[in-house]
């Protein structure tokens, strides 16, 4: 099996007890210009293949926030490093989602996405930093340009910012 | 040097390796608590040159936006460049011609080579020999000139548009490069002697500064700084992009995990990265080195596209979502040297003050991109 | 009696301005031989080749303001630099030049520079100490403990010569050595050093001594520029940084003085005492042989990169005492036997 099947299989074990199956049809991002108008289906947990030479990634893994950590053991012990930690405001839905990338060291090219999504205000999400001890940055730069709280940060204190900084710059609604 | 048994804590003192400090490569602040010339403990402080570069782009459109790359790692800009190409490229699905495919190569790979002679100048600074940072200078001078040329830019270059470049490159430049291969050959011999076979370079480095293959896994360190660790990772080989699958080159990996493995990855790079610009020069096609019909306006579909490319310091990474409009609605950029440099902090505890400089000079510090 | 005494102050006074002389000199040398090594010109635009350089930075860094950070130990900080310039100055008036030409002989003067070094080591630690700055306390005691450790075997060294000779006074060493370099005490094969094959490595433990006993590079760790910015003289500005400067320089000038002298003949030529100029025992020979071994310093500082802490200390006590130690004996043997 390849190592995309493999992740897609450790990873779906997340999302056993949803009633629906893994796999949801989304349609594809259309190249042309008119595709801002359409409406994109909503997503459910679970796990996507997208095809890497228009996306650049493999795996997409939309997780709850108490699935984060186990989903980050899983991929540590299959031999993933972690590449950043993303955070984007969603200020038409009033949300804010945190995206993990992930990558291999190997041959056999698998690139998993996690995403998770949580409320604008008062946003929490538990730390990863147990499995992976360089999310301790990115949590600390998300949190910085986001306000995403990561419970359980050994030392969530400004990294890029000063340290007294208490805005953060990059929400839609930030007024400099 | 093996390391004291027992640091003792109540004996310690914070030493603040400055913003303004000869050795940092840049404005980055370290806190060590040393016990005596012992770390027992560092953390870093970085944003001392955090200029946003992730708002900027939500506050320009794509091409625009273009400059600010060069701005980030300024000693490889032509590879962040290249980056932040791919993933437009990608997403709005634009083609580019094989001519600037292959120019594109032999730029980075120029980029490359005088990036690392940047770092091996000023590695060797740090370790108290002065001269080869000038030879280092003088050969990049060569580099720099034909990058000009070519260009218009000394260090921090724009060259790439989405779909192709700027302009095309000529015969000169074509025999100039040529003729810097052949010198830079030379030189690579002459640093091999003069400064990889030092006794005193090879005790300060061998052995000091292990990082293992657990600690880059965990971190998400690239670049030399994994290679010198025994992994063999190369964004070029292992997800090829552009017209690497086409061309012949290794990827030196080292299984020491020591400074002075990292130190002949990076010696080892230039030699292929020669190489790889022979090959290219030779198969050099003719043609236009912009695509025929390219978008006026660069509106990406809505989603989310991410493309990486190995930079001299390691894998750098774009995150790109678009809401469809000329601006991008959240660009991410994955700076290798941010997820090398945390390694520091694990890394050097119980090591002696100046191993732990030399060490950092190992990693290969470029911190502007760290802070973007 | 004031006749000799205004010839003394005289012999001193000329002393103290070939000091200077050097001192501002050797930096013009030293940036020259930079420059060269480093494929540039080096100093080019202050005069001819850059010789004026030296009087025009001396002027700059008379007229910087002489700042004295808060809180320091105000006497020791002062002291300090005093005491970095000092002994090699007075360590200049035992050193002969050549047969009549020296400021004042003394009978122990191998003794005085000795004690004039470690006088000169004292102002390393005085320094760092009264610049109330951790790198400069860092710096300090590295270069204390690397004083101490290289003051061993250079003093072993000397032994070693002074038992050949006979003597602790320096010009007897060199009347000692002349006629021609197989007399000079580096040479192995003869009668006076008892064929002892070992004296070569004797002269590089002394050479290697005196690089390290300087602060210059490859054993420049008090001053590490890359790592502690200035090392133990962060905090001296204008003439307090100027003092430490012309003391290293002096410093080195002693140190191939030393080595010359005990080593390389002093002012003897090397073909013997041929009657006619240049050939013979003059003061020429020394300045000759003192510029190239000074020569030699610069080649070396600017090549090599610098050595960790733990490895000068073991280079010391681990190789060159034992080795020296050995040769002492031998050498005492040898000379008995012979």
């Amino acid at each position: 099996m390849s190592i995309q099947e493999t992740t897609k299989q450790a990873l779906s074990e997340l999302f056993i007890d949803q009633a629906t199956d893994t796999v949801i049809a989304e349609p594809p991002p259309a190249a042309t210009e008119e595709s801002v108008d359409q409406e994109e289906a909503v997503r459910l947990p679970g796990v996507i293949d997208q095809n890497y030479d228009t996306k650049g990634f493999h795996l997409d893994a939309l997780v709850e926030h108490e699935q984060l950590v186990r989903a980050a053991e899983i991929l540590f012990g299959l031999g993933f490093f972690i590449e950043s930690i993303t955070g984007v405001d969603w200020i038409k839905e009033d949300q804010l989602e945190a995206v993990y990338d992930f990558s291999r060291y190997d041959f056999e090219l698998c690139r998993v996405v996690v995403r998770v999504f949580i409320p604008r205000t008062d946003p929490h999400l538990p730390t990863i930093t147990g499995v992976y001890t360089g999310a301790n940055w990115h949590e600390r730069e998300t949190h910085d340009f986001f306000g995403i709280v990561f419970d359980g940060h050994p030392h969530l204190i400004p990294l890029l910012l000063p340290e007294d900084a208490d805005f953060h710059p990059l929400l839609k609604d930030f007024k400099a | 040097m093996s390391q004291p048994i027992e640091l003792q804590k109540d004996e310690t003192f914070v030493l603040n390796v400055g913003p303004q400090h000869p050795a940092t490569h840049g404005v980055l602040r370290v806190k060590m608590t040393m016990d005596g010339e012992n770390i027992y403990n560092a953390e870093t402080v970085l944003g001392y040159i955090h200029r946003m570069h992730e708002k900027m782009a939500e506050n320009r459109s794509y091409p625009q936006y273009m400059p600010n790359m060069g701005r980030l790692d300024y000693l490889s800009a032509m590879a962040f460049n290249h980056g932040y190409a791919l993933v437009v490229e990608r997403a709005a699905g634009i083609e580019v011609p094989e001519r600037a495919e292959y120019i594109r190569v032999i730029t980075v790979e120029l980029n490359r080579v005088s990036s690392h002679l940047v770092w091996l100048g000023a590695f060797v600074l740090d370790l108290g020999g002065f001269t080869p940072l000038m030879y280092c200078f003088d050969d990049r001078e060569q580099i720099l000139d034909l990058l000009e040329s070519v260009t218009g830019s000394r260090l921090t270059y724009c060259y790439f548009r989405f779909g192709g470049l700027y302009n095309d490159i000529d015969d000169e430049f074509i025999a100039g490069t040529h003729v810097f291969i052949k010198r830079m050959r030379k030189e690579l011999k002459m640093y091999a002697k003069l400064v990889t076979g030092n006794i005193i370079l090879m005790k300060r480095l061998k052995e000091h500064g292990p990082i293992d293959r657990d600690m880059c896994q965990r971190y998400g360190a690239t670049g030399p700084v994994a290679r010198g660790s025994g992994i063999d990772y190369d964004v070029r080989k292992n997800e090829p992009y552009s017209v690497y699958p086409d061309l012949d080159f290794d990827i030196p990996v080292y299984h020491e995990c020591d400074s002075f493995a990292r130190y002949m990855v990076r010696m080892d790079e230039m030699e292929q990265s020669l190489r790889i610009i022979e090959q290219a020069l030779e198969k050099l096609p003719e043609g236009p080195v912009n695509p025929k019909k390219k978008p006026k306006i660069i509106k990406p579909p809505p989603g989310d596209y991410y493309a990486a490319v190995e930079t001299a310091r390691g894998n750098f990474g774009i995150r790109l979502v678009s809401d469809g409009t000329k601006n991008a609605y959240r660009l991410k950029l994955r700076s290798p040297t941010y997820s090398n440099m945390h390694l520091f902090d694990e890394a050097c505890r119980g090591m002696l003050l100046a191993d732990a400089l030399a060490f950092m000079g190992s990693l290969d510090l470029v911190i502007p991109e760290m802070d973007r | 009696m004031s006749l000799t005494l205004l010839n003394a102050v005289i012999a001193v006074f000329i002393a103290i301005c070939f000091v200077g002389l050097n001192a501002a000199y050797l930096v013009w040398c030293e940036r020259k031989g930079a420059g060269f090594y480093q494929r540039r010109p080096g100093p080019m635009e202050n005069g001819l080749w850059g010789l004026l350089q030296p009087p025009i930075d001396g002027v700059k860094l008379m007229t910087k303001q002489l700042l004295i950070p808060g809180g320091v130990d105000k006497a020791i900080f002062m002291v300090a630099p005093v005491l970095a310039m000092f002994p090699a100055l007075i360590s200049f008036v035992t050193i002969p030049f050549s047969e009549t030409i020296v400021a004042h002989p003394i009978n122990v003067g191998v003794l005085m520079i000795f004690a004039s070094a470690a006088l000169g080591g004292m102002s390393l630690l005085v320094a760092g100490w009264g610049s109330r700055n951790k790198y400069a306390m860092i710096s300090s005691v590295r270069a204390v403990s690397q004083t101490v450790a290289y003051e061993i075997p250079l003093l072993i060294t000397t032994i070693t010569v002074v038992m050949i000779c006979g003597s602790l006074n320096l010009s007897d060493i060199v009347q000692h050595q002349l006629g021609g370099f197989w007399n000079w005490n580096i040479w192995p094969f003869q009668k006076s050093v008892g064929y002892n094959l070992l004296m070569p490595i004797s002269f590089l433990i002394l050479f290697v001594c005196a690089v390290a006993e300087t602060n210059r590079a490859p054993f420049d760790l008090g001053e590490a520029e890359s790592e502690l910015v200035a090392g133990f003289h962060t905090e001296y500005s204008s003439m307090g940084f100027g003092l430490f400067f012309m003391g290293e320089y002096a410093n080195i000038v002693i140190g191939s003085c030393l080595i010359t002298i005990l080593f390389l003949g002093g002012w003897s030529c090397p073909i013997g005492d041929l009657g006619f100029f240049p050939f013979t025992n003059n003061v020429g020979w020394f300045l000759l042989k003192i510029y190239l071994i000074i020569f030699v310093f610069i080649w070396i500082r600017w090549t090599f990169p610098r050595t960790t802490i733990y490895g000068l200390l073991n280079l010391s006590w681990k190789y060159l005492i034992p080795i020296s130690l050995f040769n002492l004996l031998l050498t005492a043997g040898l000379l008995k036997v012979f």
